[in-house]
């Protein structure tokens, strides 16, 4: 555009949206080394930060948000990986259309729909809710996300690529693995890095089939939040913010090169 | 010469068309053979078959004696060179060449790496990666990366259509001086017409799916079976249904040689294009023929009544337009 | 190749079919069936969940939840549109914008939703400045009401409709703009008579992104409304764990998941209509 008509009113509505989007946060993580509870400034403090780390609760739970988002995420990331690869080599409509529709699903639906499938399973399988059944629960609505972000990554690889390599000798395990994964590896860590922080981060599902012995984080600060604001969940909240920050920002770098 | 490849009535049929119908073609160990047709005659169709990305939906494909049509692109000893090269581009030059002797575990890697690095005149870039490689560099490192796997046969698809004009002519003799230095046998995919005739042993013309003819450039330039190889090898003045090549035509303000055909025109145009001139003179009967002449001879200016002819040998006639095949 | 697809494909079929439809088309038998005694399921089969749905209490609150998304999107529309079209006009810094807006998002929800929290309550930050500031004596309510859980959901939504509206946006033809303003059209009209109705592709995808999860949202209105604020999310979760009538609430969510498939196909349809 030339001529720059309504930039001015724009530019300055823009500064206003950043501003709503990013004060929250940036307050909540300020308040954080407030060195009192209330919400009037009183000097800085880590007193709370110190407080989160010593409470056991809040340890053991972030331990198992920790566990689960390992192992789910590694599951997730080869299953969603391989599905996109098979996506890339002929559409699949069925299994396309039901990933879109986990995406689609609220979470409180596919939450208590995994609880009620859980307990007719455990009529057959003697065995409870626990860390198993959060992780699987996990592992299933991370599927989509892997698989979007890596089918943008092989839509980027040439397809001719692989004919080369059979072409050489190579069999089609053999292609995929010397010449298309490499090409796609930096997309399938910027998609484990996504489908970790979903599943670290998942208060819903997980709330609906945790065991007693495996609780999360996100559960404990659930639970904390409902009886009040406790700044204490400040100072979690800010690690969890930059934490997740970083490793989305790895992601997005990682998507772009 | 005894047949290294063999194409005994292969066809392919798609939902929509069939792109390549009863073809049936021997190549001879140690030739420059070429597939030459406009895009969509179904030459890179054949040539994908021969190299196993596409099945035949009849026929079979024979390498040295033996069926391969069932075979996977690893399982044949066939190499291709791809239009696009098809470079990984996270492998190094060194890396990419010597991709398919890794996979075979095969002895002396290095060495043989080395070697045709020589042979393409690549020496000196073996760490460098595809991107930082010219278009030419590019297309030696495809050809070395198939060469080192001394194929049966190596699978060319148009490979010089990437380059820059100014280029082709010159890759073009390096690609000729390497297929008789290597001794491998080349079968080559162009719509070029002389790409063609300059590189190849023998050459097959295709068209709408069906191979037309097959033999020496001589053969298929001088005595075309049909009016389609004609004039997709050269240029050809079409007068009263026989065919005469411009070299043949001649024009002339003069009485012609005794013998000739002739008809009177009318000059529209000359042009010269250095190494001869180009008449174009419309005959009284119709149509506009062009004239090859010297430009020693005669000049000859728009307008001027003239005498086309022509000599009955230099006549090129077909048993009707069945495409034929050897 | 075939096997090989095949062999890729089987991991995720298994956990779609196991984790995904299995457990759907459990609840959906159990919506046919009746609350056990002490909760759970039991036979008959019947279609009593399917009618209790229309009793007033619950269709007052799918009725609110419809208001509450709607409220949400709409106002995600007037907010998000200004800031897509500056973005799609920044030039070389629209990555770094666009940024910007989705980093946020993928930071945790809870903690976002938590952050309101803090600002809305009674001793929060926005009632304190207020009161610091003397402009109020009491705090004002702004936590624990339908207000505020719109605005927890438009703030967590807005990038579902940004992304969307700036794809359109940037799209869209320049010359048109110049056009329109060389026939003496002021901003404002060539905004409303040009730039809108051409980007009501994006403004329909952004709508559709940001209407469906608000539909069905429960952490936004358990926290926010607390407690007051009952919309079917809140219902479906109520009914799994406190009410334990697991047929009535299979009911209701298979009810939300019908409706959310009917959104979809509705603006799958309009979108192949407008797409030329």
């Amino acid at each position: 555009m030339k001529k720059k008509w309504l930039a001015a009113p724009l530019a300055i509505y823009a500064v206003l949206a950043y501003l709503f989007l990013h004060l929250p946060l940036l307050i909540l993580a300020g308040f954080s080394f407030n060195a009192s509870r209330f919400t009037v400034w009183q000097g800085f403090s880590l007193a709370w930060y110190r407080a989160a780390f010593q409470n056991g609760q809040l340890k053991e739970s972030a331990w198992n948000s920790l566990i689960i988002a390992v192992f789910a995420t590694i599951a997730a990331t080869i299953i969603g990986t391989l599905c996109a690869y098979g996506f890339w080599k002929r559409s699949q409509p069925v299994l396309a259309g039901s990933l879109y529709m986990s995406l689609v699903t609220p979470e409180i639906v596919s939450g208590i729909s995994l609880l009620a499938f859980y307990q007719w399973i455990f009529r057959f399988l003697h065995i409870q809710l626990g860390m198993h059944t959060v992780i699987l629960a996990h592992v299933s609505f991370s599927i989509a996300y892997v698989v979007i972000v890596v089918m943008a990554r092989l839509r980027t690889v040439d397809a001719q690529l692989e004919e080369a390599a059979l072409d050489l000798g190579a069999n089609e395990w053999e292609a995929f693995r010397y010449v298309t994964l490499p090409a796609i590896l930096p997309g399938v860590v910027a998609a484990a890095l996504l489908a970790f922080t979903v599943s670290f981060d998942d208060y819903v599902i997980t709330s609906m089939v945790a065991g007693v012995d495996s609780e999360t984080l996100p559960m404990v600060i659930y639970a904390i939040a409902r009886r009040g604001v406790n700044p204490v969940v400040n100072a979690i909240s800010a690690l969890i913010v930059v934490g997740f920050g970083s490793l989305i920002l790895i992601s997005e770098r990682l998507r772009a090169t | 010469m005894e047949s290294v490849l063999e194409l005994d009535e292969v066809s392919k049929d798609y939902p929509a068309h069939r792109a390549v119908n009863a073809v049936s073609l021997g190549v001879g160990r140690g030739e420059f053979f070429s597939l030459l047709g406009p895009s969509g005659c179904g030459k890179t169709t054949t040539l994908r078959m021969v190299a196993g990305f596409e099945d035949p939906t009849t026929g079979k494909i024979r390498l040295n004696g033996a069926g391969i049509e069932h075979l996977k692109p690893y399982q044949r000893n066939v190499s291709t060179v791809f239009q696009n090269y098809a470079l990984f581009p996270h492998l190094t030059v060194q890396q990419n060449v010597e991709f398919g002797l890794r996979r075979r575990a095969e002895n002396h890697i290095d060495q043989r790496v080395r070697q045709v690095l020589e042979l393409v005149q690549l020496t000196g870039k073996e760490s460098r990666f595809p991107s930082q490689l010219s278009g030419g560099e590019r297309q030696r490192v495809a050809l070395a990366r198939s060469l080192v796997l001394e194929p049966d046969v190596l699978l060319l698809d148009e490979p010089l259509s990437a380059l820059d004009p100014n280029l082709r002519k010159q890759v073009r003799a390096e690609l000729k001086n390497i297929q008789r230095q290597t001794g491998i046998t080349f079968l080559f995919v162009t719509h070029d017409q002389e790409e063609a005739l300059s590189l190849s042993d023998r050459l097959g013309v295709m068209s709408g799916g069906e191979l037309q003819q097959v033999g020496t450039p001589e053969d298929l330039y001088l005595r075309p079976r049909t009016r389609f190889v004609a004039s997709f090898l050269g240029l050809v003045n079409w007068i009263d249904g026989v065919g005469v090549r411009p070299e043949a035509t001649r024009v002339t303000k003069q009485p012609p040689e005794t013998g000739a055909r002739s008809r009177p025109a009318r000059v529209v145009q000359s042009t010269f294009l250095g190494n001869c001139v180009h008449v174009e003179a419309r005959m009284d009967a119709g149509p506009t023929v062009v004239a090859e002449v010297s430009r020693l001879g005669e000049s000859f200016s728009e307008g001027e009544t003239v005498d086309v002819w022509w000599q009955p040998d230099d006549e090129l006639t077909f048993a009707g337009d069945e495409p034929t095949q050897e | 190749m075939k096997r090989l697809r095949a062999w890729f494909l089987a991991p995720t079929w298994t956990v779609m079919l196991s984790l995904f439809a299995a457990p759907l088309a459990i609840i959906l038998a159990y919506s046919f069936l009746t609350r056990g005694t002490w909760g759970g399921i039991s036979r008959p089969w019947s279609i009593e969940s399917y009618q209790r749905l229309a009793d007033p209490i619950y269709l007052g609150i799918l009725w609110r939840s419809f208001w509450i998304a709607g409220a949400a999107t709409v106002l995600c529309l007037l907010l998000g549109f200004p800031l897509a079209l500056f973005i799609s006009r920044a030039g070389n810094r629209k990555n770094l914008y666009l940024s910007l807006v989705i980093l946020p998002f993928w930071t945790s929800f809870l903690v976002r939703t938590y952050a309101w929290m803090f600002l809305l309550r009674d001793t929060g930050l926005i009632n304190t400045v207020l009161q610091k500031l003397g402009l109020i004596h009491n705090p004002l309510p702004l936590l624990y009401n339908d207000g505020a859980v719109i605005l927890g959901l438009v703030y967590g939504y807005l990038p579902f409709m940004v992304l969307p509206l700036y794809a359109t946006l940037e799209r869209l033809d320049r010359n048109l703009l110049e056009a329109a303003a060389d026939l003496g059209a002021k901003p404002w009209v060539a905004l409303t008579r040009v730039v809108i109705p051409l980007s009501a592709p994006g403004i329909r995808a952004g709508a559709i992104l940001v209407f469906i999860p608000c539909l069905g949202a429960y952490l936004t209105p358990d926290l926010l409304g607390g407690g007051k604020t009952v919309m079917i999310g809140n219902l479906i979760q109520n009914q799994f764990t406190t009410a334990r009538d697991w047929p009535f609430g299979s009911a209701v969510s298979l009810t939300l998941m019908a409706i959310v498939l009917v959104l979809l196909l509705v603006f799958v349809r309009r979108q192949e209509g407008g797409l030329v």
